[in-house]
């Protein structure tokens, strides 16, 4: 069937039949490596903690481990084949010259242990993304060692704990919304402080007067991702960010949502102190099935001193390595996930100042079209208008057929989208989070929406149907339970 | 360049559907004060051709092709061009992680086997889906022995990493935790059974910074009579033919896993490995493949044990991590079954036996020490008779990126150099780099 240009679907993949495992697939004796014989005179080693044993490694050839491989990614849904509209995790295009970045000998083939004079170009590397990402967010100075948005979380409620205690003061309270992503409580746990959540009002936005009513001065600070996670922009935010400072606490931004403010707005700007970002989301670095991602801190002036070390620094033309003056020490084992960086460094020299406000401008474009097409039948709870993405509710649909929010994500899947990301955030029933990116087409848009029609219209006579989704994929939906119960985590 | 398809009547009809003039309308919910007044104060962007210009400018300013000596975690060995080939396939390099199963069978069953390799070559029964890296994999130990125990102490030896030491009091200081760190003997750590405690954990390498090779049933005993988990950090490379950590009986062993199928990568990103036994599978941090089956029975993969992890357990978790480094960890798998059992072998021994003729040539040289003659793999330490990090200057003039100086992290070997070899070294690069560094030593 001809589809109109620029439709990003897939169906169904082509990973139709299973895969067996490497171990299934081993042959005793057959092997893939090949090395030159030993040129060294051939002593005792004189080990101790010897052993005899091999591990008990599968043995393939070379063949077999391309065909293997090949197979299980037939068996993968991915950007690079079709739309995927997983709310809060910006799964836009990721452009193919960020990956010849970072294959280019210079950089991958650079010991982290290497002095800086020797590495000049990869400190600089940094710098240059740095000043980049303080120009977006309004900050001072940025590390680049948390290799993920959680750990950059941690790091930052670490910068705070590390300010209070230079102010001769221990408070113990962190604050966050009850729209939260999850990483945020177990973070604050981990930096030795106790989550209090604070709860949205019917704007879907922090209930001010619950955050004024909270804030004591046991209150460390608060974190607040904006637009939050049902995508509205919080528009309190600079009272919010005011009531805190009063109490000498200090406001985070969780940047899992930047992409929708990129040349808009600047968290520097709204009262925030600190802020992560996610590379592998605003800055178009590739997910990798789940990592490698990066999560870099950017803080205002007065906090640059606590910040992870060492940083790299500017002397006269000369780069090299310092640590902060009362920096909480160092959160990565060498340099952050660099290469990760360096992509994200090419995307946004690709950009430039124009190209980035345009990321917003069409992400937040995208997603208010999407939900124009698609909210008359998948209500959307909030009256703010939504910005780089929304939070349908399928909960009318469930009462009405019984087909739920996993159902029709997975029904999606059938259609040639990724499901949205359901469930999450808490506060709506039957959520389903949809983020369809700057970089998706029109087209592919309209599409998308047709499908979710065409999936609710369905519950309506065939509702079975949809609950037994999805159909044409490699394998129909796992049990969970059985997994869960009798774990099989090893072949 | 923007990589946006839309084209300008394209924007404009979606704006006028939406009841809107321009694309500043957008935004028109955002109070004043918090809006930008002027464009981003970032350079105009780039064409694809020059930005390829200004990224290769950028690597021209790194001095890279030195044959490489340096480990500490991350080594220079023969990675395989199929394993690079197999992980950019987009498939796995532009998927998200794998929460809808169905459509993500081929990243968990590669993490599937990721587990299961990792579970082979440390003798550990559950592994998880990989962790950031080596360092974050220590805190993870760390955390782990803490809640297992519900102490407040831990026993770190002198001779882990560094940087896992610095990473571990980075946030062991947020918690109240104390880290006791116990000395090295001529290399090996010399447990000090009075310390302050009772420990959740002892935590050593093995084989530790210096290359030495730590006595396993030591540490292992002593925690047996503690009551304390025993950790080890270990390298993955020398697998194949030292005794596992789950043989010698530790609880937990981690790994900096740069070497399995990871270019240096300027340190990053790499991969941090992690195996358990048994009794602490549900402890265990970050994510788990498991295998089960679907409506028709057929086997199929999906992320288990689901309600150890931060989105559903939120602030009583005790891991925060979410991203992890799933492409490091399929390339590691990849290279893992390249290597099969006698390959994985076959690295560690001509790393060690190379490892013995250049210690041996070099300890040939005048004025040139070791720091301890206790038993190494693949790496080892010594006393130059000038400064360790001028040293490296002068080897990288002649092609070497020698080592790593040790003065920094343990001043109590001034001068000190630590030298790994890997089976990719040549006995002529060996012999060479022995020259070199005579001559360099001559110079002063």
């Amino acid at each position: 069937m001809a589809e109109p240009g620029g439709r990003a679907t897939s169906t169904p993949l082509m990973g139709g039949s299973p895969e067996p495992t490497l171990i299934e697939l081993s042959v005793p004796g057959r092997r893939a490596w090949s090395f030159p014989p030993l040129d060294v005179p051939e002593d005792d080693l004189g080990f101790p903690e010897t052993t005899d044993s091999l591990p008990a490694l599968p043995e393939v050839s070379e063949r077999d481990l391309v065909a293997h491989f090949t197979r299980l990614a037939h068996r993968n849904f991915a950007v690079d084949l079709g739309a995927y509209p997983l709310g809060s995790c910006t799964m836009k295009y990721n452009p193919k010259v960020c990956d010849w970045a970072a294959e280019q000998g210079g950089f991958r083939d650079l010991h982290p242990a290497a002095p800086a004079e020797l590495t000049q170009g990869a400190l600089k590397v940094l710098l240059e993304a740095e000043s980049i990402l303080c120009a977006i967010t309004g900050m001072a100075r940025a590390t680049f060692q948390p290799p993920a948005g959680a750990s950059g979380e941690l790091t930052g409620l670490l910068i705070m704990r590390a300010y209070h205690e230079s102010q001769g003061r221990n408070p113990t309270k962190i604050l966050i919304p009850d729209s939260a992503h999850g990483t945020n409580p177990a973070s604050v746990t981990l930096a030795g402080y106790r989550a209090v959540q604070v709860p949205s009002d019917d704007r879907g936005m922090v209930d001010l007067e619950a955050l004024h009513a909270a804030v004591d001065d046991d209150v460390a600070g608060f974190m607040l991702t904006n637009p939050n996670t049902l995508g509205l922009f919080e528009e309190d935010v600079i009272e919010m960010a005011r009531a805190i400072h009063d109490v000498d606490g200090l406001v985070y931004y969780d940047g899992a949502n930047l992409n929708a403010i990129l040349g808009v707005a600047r968290p520097g700007d709204m009262g925030f102190d600190i802020v992560h970002s996610n590379l592998h989301k605003t800055f178009a670095t590739p997910h990798g099935g789940g990592g490698p991602g990066a999560g870099p801190v950017a803080v205002v002036e007065h906090l640059v001193r606590f910040l992870p070390g060492p940083l790299p620094v500017d002397a006269e033309g000369a780069l090299s390595w310092e640590m902060p003056a009362d920096s909480v020490g160092r959160v990565h084992g060498n340099h952050g996930n660099f290469l990760v960086v360096l992509r994200a460094l090419t995307y946004m020299r690709l950009l430039g100042a124009e190209g980035l406000r345009v990321v917003a401008d069409r992400s937040v474009l995208n997603a208010r079209y999407l939900a124009s097409l698609v909210e008359e039948r998948y209500p959307i709870p909030y009256d703010a208008p939504p910005m780089h993405e929304f939070v349908a509710s399928a909960a009318a649909l469930k009462k009405a057929t019984g087909v739920r929010a996993m159902d029709v994500a997975k029904a999606l899947l059938d259609r040639g989208f990724h499901a949205p990301t359901i469930y999450f955030p808490l506060i709506v029933d039957e959520a389903l989070m949809l983020e369809p990116t700057e970089t998706e087409s029109p087209e592919t848009i309209e599409a998308l929406a047709d499908a979710l029609n065409e999936i609710a219209i369905l519950a309506a006579t065939d509702a079975a149907h949809v609950q037994a989704s999805p159909h044409k994929t490699p394998v129909s939906r796992p049990d969970d339970a059985l997994a869960a119960r009798n774990p099989k985590l090893t072949w | 360049m923007t990589f946006t398809p839309h084209t300008d009547e394209q924007e404009q009809r979606m704006l006028t559907a939406l009841g809107l003039a321009d694309a500043d309308e957008l935004f028109a919910h955002i109070p004043k004060a918090a809006r930008l007044t002027e464009p981003l104060d970032v350079a105009a962007g780039m064409s694809e051709l020059e930005v390829m210009r200004y990224v290769e400018d950028l690597g021209r300013q790194n001095r890279s092709g030195l044959v490489c000596f340096a480990g500490g975690g991350v080594y220079d060995h023969h990675l395989p061009p199929v394993v690079r080939s197999l992980t950019m396939r987009p498939e796995f390099v532009t998927s998200y992680t794998p929460y809808q199963s169905e459509v993500a069978q081929g990243v968990l069953q590669a993490l599937f086997e990721y587990q299961s390799m990792v579970a082979a070559i440390t003798g550990l029964p559950v592994a998880n889906a990989s962790l950031y890296d080596g360092a974050s994999a220590g805190i993870e130990a760390v955390n782990l022995a803490l809640a297992e125990t519900g102490r407040d102490t831990v026993w770190v030896s002198r001779g882990l990493h560094p940087h896992t030491r610095q990473v571990i009091a980075t946030f062991a200081h947020a918690r109240g935790v104390t880290i006791i760190e116990h000395p090295l003997e001529d290399g090996r750590t010399a447990w000090n059974r009075d310390a302050t405690g009772p420990p959740a954990a002892l935590v050593f390498g093995q084989p530790n910074y210096l290359g030495i090779i730590e006595e396993y049933d030591t540490a292992v005993a002593l925690a047996g009579e503690l009551g304390a988990l025993t950790a080890a950090s270990v390298d993955p490379m020398l697998l194949g033919i030292l005794r596992t950590p789950g043989a010698a009986g530790c609880d937990i062993a981690f790994a900096e896993g740069q070497p399995l199928g990871n270019p240096l990568s300027f340190g990053g990103p790499v991969v941090g490995i992690f195996a358990v036994a048994e009794r602490l599978m549900r402890r265990i941090p970050g994510r788990l493949s498991g295998e089960t089956v679907d409506r028709e029975g057929r086997r199929a993969y999906t992320l288990t044990l689901r309600t150890r992890e931060q989105d559903i357990r939120r602030e009583k978790a005790s891991s925060n991590i979410c991203t992890n480094q799933t492409l490091n960890a399929v390339a590691a798998a990849i290279h893992l079954a390249w290597l099969g059992p006698d390959g994985l072998a076959e690295v560690g021994r001509q790393s060690s036996h190379k490892a013995r003729y250049l210690r041996g040539r070099l300890l040939d040289l005048p004025g040139l020490s070791a720091i301890s003659d206790a038993p190494y793999g693949r790496e080892f330490g010594v006393v130059l008779p000038i400064d360790a990090a001028s040293a490296v200057t002068s080897m990288a003039d002649r092609g070497y990126l020698a080592g790593i100086p040790l003065d920094h992290d343990y001043p109590e070997y001034r001068n000190g150099l630590l030298v790994a070899v890997t089976e990719k070294r040549s006995r002529q690069e060996l012999d060479s780099f022995a020259d070199a560094l005579g001559e360099v030593i001559a110079d002063g």
